[in-house]
């Protein structure tokens, strides 16, 4: 692998490594909060979650490019805190990953805390666990294949975005130039050996996490069942 | 010690709406339709169920809304066990015993957890996980992990209602254990009046919400005027001890205030204290104490009132019956009879009657 090659890889795996991180971090609570909710604020707040489903990346993009924009709210808010702006920059692309990646992460986490039956987390209580106690030990516990599918979701979406990344960060080598950029360019430029060496890259990496996290959910089921 | 319940919460198909007093000791049973609101007072004494009220167990005050004051369930000293034991499925049988006892303080680890796993019969399965237990063998150990937090309640709602009948005479001796060996209050929710004969001391009825009666077990089921008094299985729970064994005919004899009885033999020791149970079915009455009967309990009642039901008479019956001077008797023991009505009008039957009740079957609890 050339340097400029290896410069990409690095950039996507800490792009996408930091994203997952961050993801998990919001999406936990999310998902736990609207798993549990009567709110009438749960419709508007799980369609907003899922938005990214259904827009096309790119339109997502361009709006998360306006709103850090220099005349954006996000971005006014970044340069009074004294951030600077955000697009065309590596944070850039990690906000709008998360905002991205979040109905992947979002959704298997809410699914794996719904089917915690309620007497269960109501039998912890009654031996004396508070909330956030019965969320750590039973409510987390038990939504562990959720928690690795929701992280390698996570991390394959950020890997594997394009429209959001090319919108807010362009193509800086170093900076924003992540896997699905570099191999646009390589197309456009008509290398397709370079082109293959990272398409086929990340089909293999693709696969290996697939079967990765068919054997890890397999074993979390077993060991229940055992 | 007193549990007092204060509280009203309305539901879809009824308003939840009782004003209680349970004793502080021994098993009190709340008993009614599926429906009547009995899983959803429990809930509510436990606070998993927001009501309006008052409830508090002696000085320890649960909920009082007048102060303010809500207690959340997991600052209340109370177990709770449910149907489906609700074990936690990631954690072995011995980390489900830790989970709470390691939680609830120092009461708890001065609590003689292993005499409870002896009396439980579950020493042998602190390395399974819940999923490999059988449906007996998991309800034992929810209790189990309800008593290790040392509470100064147990909640039980319908704990046997998902075991077949092999298993639930497997664990009703040991909930039987439980009440002899542990001075621990009890309300136990059920719909099953076999439970309630066996394990209850005091009985909550409930009816849509409301408290239909309450009172010692003994004297509810002995009121005619009941709904209970109405149900095939309709009958008296005796209080009584073990007198003597004949083992030659395999019967044992077991005495209480106001007569004797026999029964099919028991393993229980003369002294030990036993229920008998007695169905207004199978009990009849006559005039004459009866010659040359093959009926062996022939005892001697008066006849306290009389209620036509349909095509048969429900008699109440005070036993001890020779002697109605000693009506001061502080608790008279009674029996319940369902005669045809034909029967009550051809024997013209009064209120007052000197009679004898041939008991054709007891059912020693």
């Amino acid at each position: 692998m050339d340097a400029a090659t290896w410069t990409v890889v690095r950039l996507t795996a800490e792009l996408a490594a930091l994203s997952t991180a961050l993801l998990l971090l919001l999406g936990t609570p999310l998902a736990w909060w609207l798993a549990r909710t009567a709110s009438p604020a749960k419709p508007l707040l799980a369609a907003l979650v899922a938005m990214p489903l259904v827009l096309p990346p790119s339109v997502l993009g361009f709006y998360l490019l306006l709103l850090m924009g220099p005349q954006g709210p996000v971005g006014q808010f970044t340069q009074w805190l004294g951030l600077g702006r955000l697009p065309f920059t590596f944070s850039g692309l990690v906000v709008a990953s998360v905002i991205y990646s979040m109905p992947f992460v979002v959704q298997p986490l809410q699914q794996a805390f719904e089917a915690i039956p309620e007497r269960t987390l109501e039998a912890a209580a009654t031996l004396r666990a508070g909330p956030l106690d019965r969320f750590f030990t039973i409510a987390l516990p038990l939504a562990r294949p959720g928690l690795v599918t929701a992280s390698v979701l996570g991390f394959a979406h950020t890997v594997g975005e394009f429209g959001v990344v090319l919108m807010i960060g362009g193509n800086i080598p170093g900076q924003t130039r992540v896997l699905s950029v570099a191999l646009f360019e390589h197309v456009e430029a008509a290398e397709f050996a370079a082109a293959h060496r990272l398409a086929a890259g990340m089909l293999g990496f693709a696969l290996v996490v697939l079967v990765l996290l068919h054997l890890a959910n397999r074993s979390a089921r077993g060991a229940r069942a055992a | 010690m007193t549990l007092t319940a204060c509280l009203r919460l309305p539901r879809r198909d009824f308003t939840l709406d009782v004003d209680l007093q349970l004793p502080g000791r021994g098993v009190t049973a709340l008993f009614g339709a599926s429906g009547c609101g009995k899983t959803t007072l429990l809930r509510a004494l436990a606070g998993l169920e927001r009501a309006a009220g008052r409830v508090a167990l002696d000085e320890a005050v649960w909920q009082d809304d007048g102060r303010r004051l809500f207690v959340p369930p997991h600052q209340r000293a109370l177990g709770y066990v449910i149907q489906e034991a609700a074990l936690f499925p990631h954690l072995d049988v011995r980390a489900n015993l830790a989970y709470g006892r390691r939680r609830a303080g120092p009461a708890a680890q001065g609590f003689a957890l292993d005499a409870v796993i002896d009396l439980l019969g579950i020493g042998a399965l602190m390395a399974r996980r819940p999923a490999t237990l059988s449906g007996g063998e998991r309800q034992r150990v929810a209790i189990a992990r309800a008593l290790a937090t040392a509470p100064r309640l147990l909640l039980m709602d319908e704990p046997l209602a998902a075991l077949d009948a092999p298993r639930k005479a497997e664990i009703l001796p040991y909930l039987e254990r439980l009440q002899r060996e542990l001075a621990l209050p009890v309300v136990l929710v059920t719909h099953a009046m076999d439970e309630v004969a066996r394990l209850a001391d005091h009985l909550v009825l409930l009816d849509a919400g409301q408290v239909r009666a309450a009172g010692p077990l003994a004297t509810l089921l002995a009121r005619a005027d009941l709904p209970l008094a109405r149900q095939d299985d309709a009958g008296v729970v005796i209080a009584a001890r073990v007198d003597h064994h004949d083992t030659a005919y395999g019967l044992s004899r077991v005495v209480f205030d106001g007569g004797a009885l026999w029964v099919g033999a028991t393993s229980a020791a003369p002294g030990a204290p036993v229920r008998a149970r007695v169905l207004a079915r199978d009990v009849s009455v006559a005039r004459v104490r009866p010659q040359e009967s093959s009926v062996v309990n022939v005892l001697p009642v008066r006849l306290d009132s009389l209620q036509a039901d349909g095509h048969t008479t429900l008699l109440r019956l005070r036993l001890g019956g020779a002697a109605p001077q000693d009506a001061a008797q502080a608790a008279p023991t009674w029996l319940l009879a369902r005669i045809t009505r034909r029967s009550a009008d051809t024997l013209a039957l009064q209120p007052g009657d000197a009679l004898f009740a041939q008991v054709k079957g007891v059912a020693l609890m």
